[in-house]
């Protein structure tokens, strides 16, 4: 990506970094934020290394530092879960950030968007949480995106190749994979159901 | 990466606590031209560490700055020539920045610094 903002010499300077790891700013320089679909990956543990909790926690800790007082953040979001969403707020507001969600097109499945709108110092009227367009205001603006004539579909085989059914029939995953699978989903703040000595279990054949 | 960017990074690794400034390896410079603009330099003087932007700009062999600067010298046109050049036309292309504590290399290429910590390094 950063590649490709080079070639296209985009205006302004370019860092990479990881926002996992807290951001490298001196604080009280930055007087504004913005990030668009990437703060919902903090949730994700793509490295047996990575705590979404901790890489949370390290990036608005960061963020709140660098930001000058009375700063705004604004972040686009895309959270899987209602509990995803729960768990990256309740991080900004930990840190020390006023704000909240704010939705656009919140009856529209096409178009809504999340907003994880921030303020940074004590909450006063000009650190309000904006409201959200609904899509009212905008006459019929919505209803020709939905389904157009150009759609095309796919149609897929049901059967698979033979090499490819070998693999996935050839033994069940055990009980230890299971385990591991949870504790992931529980890291990254899904909800799932408790280890008991059912978990991976064999259903009887009278079932 | 221009030294206004330079001038806000610090080092992020744990348990650094004096992470600014971060020296520079220049081994590629270049020059951009950039439009005048008074007002930004006027608001930008106020938030930039001089100390560091002259020793910055001095590492990427820039030597015109003066060591100690207040905002009397804003109204003078030859003073904000200099101290524009320094902070948005010089570029560090190719070369490294190293944290003044843990002296950790930090690569720059084609302009990009890569900020990176490694596994034991991080939060």
């Amino acid at each position: 990506m950063l590649d490709v903002a080079v070639e296209r010499e985009a205006e302004g300077d370019l860092i990479l970094a990881d926002m996992g790891q807290g951001l490298g700013i001196r604080p009280g320089t930055i007087d504004g934020a913005i990030s668009i679909s990437a703060v919902q990956w903090l949730c994700n543990a793509d490295k047996s290394c990575h705590n979404p909790k901790l890489r949370l926690k390290a990036f608005f800790g960061s963020l709140y530092r660098c930001l000058a007082r009375g700063a705004r953040a604004a972040f686009q979001i895309y959270p899987e879960n209602l509990d995803q969403r729960q768990l990256i707020v309740s991080y900004a507001m930990r840190a020390g950030f006023a704000g909240g969600i704010v939705v656009d097109y919140p009856h529209s499945s096409k178009s809504r968007k999340e907003y994880l709108v921030l303020t940074c110092g004590p909450p006063s009227l000009s650190t309000s949480v904006p409201k959200g367009k609904d899509g009212e205001e905008e006459g019929g603006s919505d209803e020709d995106s939905g389904d157009g004539e150009d759609q095309t579909v796919s149609v897929a085989e049901r059967k698979r190749s033979r090499k490819r059914q070998k693999t996935t029939t050839n033994k069940g995953k055990g009980r230890s994979w299971i385990l591991k699978k949870k504790e992931q989903m529980r890291k990254k703040g899904n909800g799932v159901p408790h280890d008991s000595k059912y978990t991976g279990r064999k259903r009887k054949t009278r079932f | 990466m221009r030294l206004l960017t330079h001038n806000m990074l610090s080092c992020n690794i744990k348990g650094v606590t004096n992470g600014f400034p971060l020296k520079i390896e220049a081994t590629k410079v270049i020059e951009k031209q950039v439009d005048l603009n008074v007002d930004f330099l006027k608001n930008m003087f106020l938030k930039v560490e001089w100390k560091a932007l002259v020793e910055a700009s001095r590492s990427m062999g820039y030597a015109e700055l003066p060591e100690e600067a207040d905002s009397s010298l804003l109204g003078s046109e030859e003073f904000l020539k200099k101290f524009h050049h320094a902070l948005l036309e010089l570029h560090l292309e190719e070369g490294a920045l190293i944290c003044p504590e843990t002296g950790r290399r930090f690569s720059v290429t084609k302009g990009i610094p890569n900020m990176l910590l490694h596994e034991d390094e991080g939060f």
